[in-house]
């Protein structure tokens, strides 16, 4: 990104001092891993894994005029939110090109949005472009807070001895305000972007090292480990969850990524919607899984075909460590998306087959049901 | 193979040359840099490779990276272990982890590659 030197998170010591292998990504010196990509994620899948989110873009809108504003720019109807809900949404540009992928938080009067770190500056410069009249006001709050995710199926047993508030209160996709270590003013919501159950916390930056420090402690019987960008990734895949920059991007169309439902046209018009309707009837391309035979990765960019012809381009591709094989998410034409159907996909050259599967590759199981009482 | 016998490119592949018969492997910094090792590529019996260009390439879950020849010469020998299972280079990268041997066509160019003092110095200093 732009900056010459890169953003430091109030983690970013931390990681260097615990073995993080720090790179740059969106403009922020980051952790890719600490040990090993695949140990952290089955950390996350099995037990716990902790993630310094902080480089995510946190925005708060303040005024009367701050639903009407939200809702002009962001594709999904923020107006169906209730209090401490959260909404995933979509900001448009006018030609129905997406800008990012962001999650809307609506507090009392008060809206929060959480975008990716690669496109918070154009995120605000989009608010800023459609502000003319809004009685509202934007505040980044990036730099002054930290943000934490805690994921896995001990998370909430590692978080809550630590929170003063009760964490199966929270339903998915919603959030509470608490303190955390008896003093820490926490923003606590149960949202993730692992396929797991988890939380993510916002909190203040000083704070950070302190929180961060105590979930690991109160991890540590159930075997938490620190994860780092690599891992985050590989979880969010598996888990067919979209990223801005490979599903989605300025050039792909919502509808093709299968993230139609996050746009309500029904809603009236807001930015994008005009280009958005006509994208609705005909999407061209359709977002689907695929399995490759080999343990080669076909990564981003890869070109899938079919008896010869083209079918279509790798949006992402990953060694999946749950199940222990090369996957791709890509974008192919509908007629060659069906379930079961054969390709090829041109993995550096040389050819590898593959064969069209469902979407998401990995769903948590669920809690079994409790033993009926006799 | 005890690595302070042998010579090593800036490109973390490693040497032991015995008459004009080179043993090529990966360095235990660069294979504990890669982690996650997927697969390996190599070259087949009778390819001719060049010094500092590519001869293979090693996958990990994280990033394709290419392994260059050290030195130029024909490949007599292949680690066909390796592809059955690619964890045995990141179990002995000095051992049963080696990659190629190639019959070299000067051995005199094992002299532009570092030993292991000035290889360890190298990596201390980059990362």
């Amino acid at each position: 990104m732009a900056e010459a030197t890169p953003l430091k998170t109030p983690l970013h010591d931390w990681h260097q001092a615990h073995g993080g292998r720090m790179i740059d990504f969106a403009g922020w010196s980051m952790p890719v891993q600490y040990t090993s990509i695949v140990k952290e994620h089955q950390a996350v899948r099995n037990q716990v894994g902790l993630f310094d989110i902080s480089h995510m873009g946190r925005l708060s809108f303040e005024g009367a005029g701050a639903l009407d504003w939200i809702n002009n720019v962001c594709t999904n109807d923020a107006s169906k939110l209730t209090a401490n809900q959260i909404q995933y949404s979509l900001m448009a540009n006018d030609l129905g090109g997406l800008i990012d992928d962001v999650l809307v938080y609506r507090g009392g009067k008060t809206y929060d949005l959480v975008c990716n770190a690669s496109n918070r500056e154009a995120v605000i410069k989009q608010f800023e472009e459609h502000a003319a009249g809004v009685k509202a006001k934007l505040t980044d709050r990036t730099l002054a807070t930290a943000m934490i995710a805690v994921q896995g199926p001990s998370a909430t047993a590692t978080l809550q001895p630590l929170y003063d508030q009760p964490l199966d209160a929270i339903k998915y996709y919603h959030f509470g305000n608490g303190k955390l270590l008896g003093d820490v003013p926490a923003t606590v919501s149960r949202t993730g972007y692992t396929g797991e159950v988890g939380y993510e916390l916002i909190i203040p930056a000083e704070q950070a090292v302190r929180v961060w420090e105590a979930l690991l402690k109160s991890g540590e019987g159930f075997g938490i480990l620190p994860c780092g960008l690599g891992a985050r990734d590989t979880l969010r895949f598996e888990a067919g969850m979209p990223l801005y920059g490979h599903e989605l991007s300025d050039t792909i169309s919502p509808f093709a990524a299968g993230l139609g439902w996050a746009v309500k046209l029904e809603k009236g018009d807001f930015v994008g919607s005009d280009a958005l309707r006509q994208q609705e009837e005909s999407p061209g391309s359709t977002r689907v899984g695929l399995k490759l035979e080999g343990k080669r990765i076909a990564r981003q960019g890869s070109t899938v075909s079919k008896d010869g012809r083209f079918v279509g381009t790798v949006t992402s591709g990953a060694f999946s460590p749950t199940l222990n094989a090369s996957l791709a998410m890509a974008l192919i034409d509908p007629e060659a998306a069906a379930e079961g159907t054969s390709v090829v996909i041109d993995v550096r050259g040389k050819e590898e087959p593959a064969t069209v599967v469902p979407l998401p590759f990995y769903k948590r199981p669920k809690a079994a049901p409790a033993a009926p009482q006799v | 193979m005890d690595p302070s016998t042998l010579r090593f490119a800036p490109t973390h592949e490693w040497v032991a040359l015995d008459g004009t018969t080179a043993t090529v492997g990966l360095s235990k910094f660069a294979v504990d840099q890669l982690t996650d090792l997927l697969t390996i590529e190599l070259p087949n019996v009778g390819d001719r490779v060049t010094a500092a260009k590519s001869l293979g390439e090693v996958e990990s879950v994280k990033s394709v990276n290419d392994v260059y020849a050290p030195l130029s010469g024909e490949v007599i020998e292949v680690n066909d272990a390796l592809a059955d299972n690619v964890q045995l280079l990141s179990e002995e990268p000095y051992g049963k982890g080696w990659l190629v041997k190639i019959k070299v066509d000067d051995p005199a160019e094992l002299d532009k590659l570092m030993d292991h003092a000035a290889y360890e110095t190298k990596i201390a200093e980059e990362h």
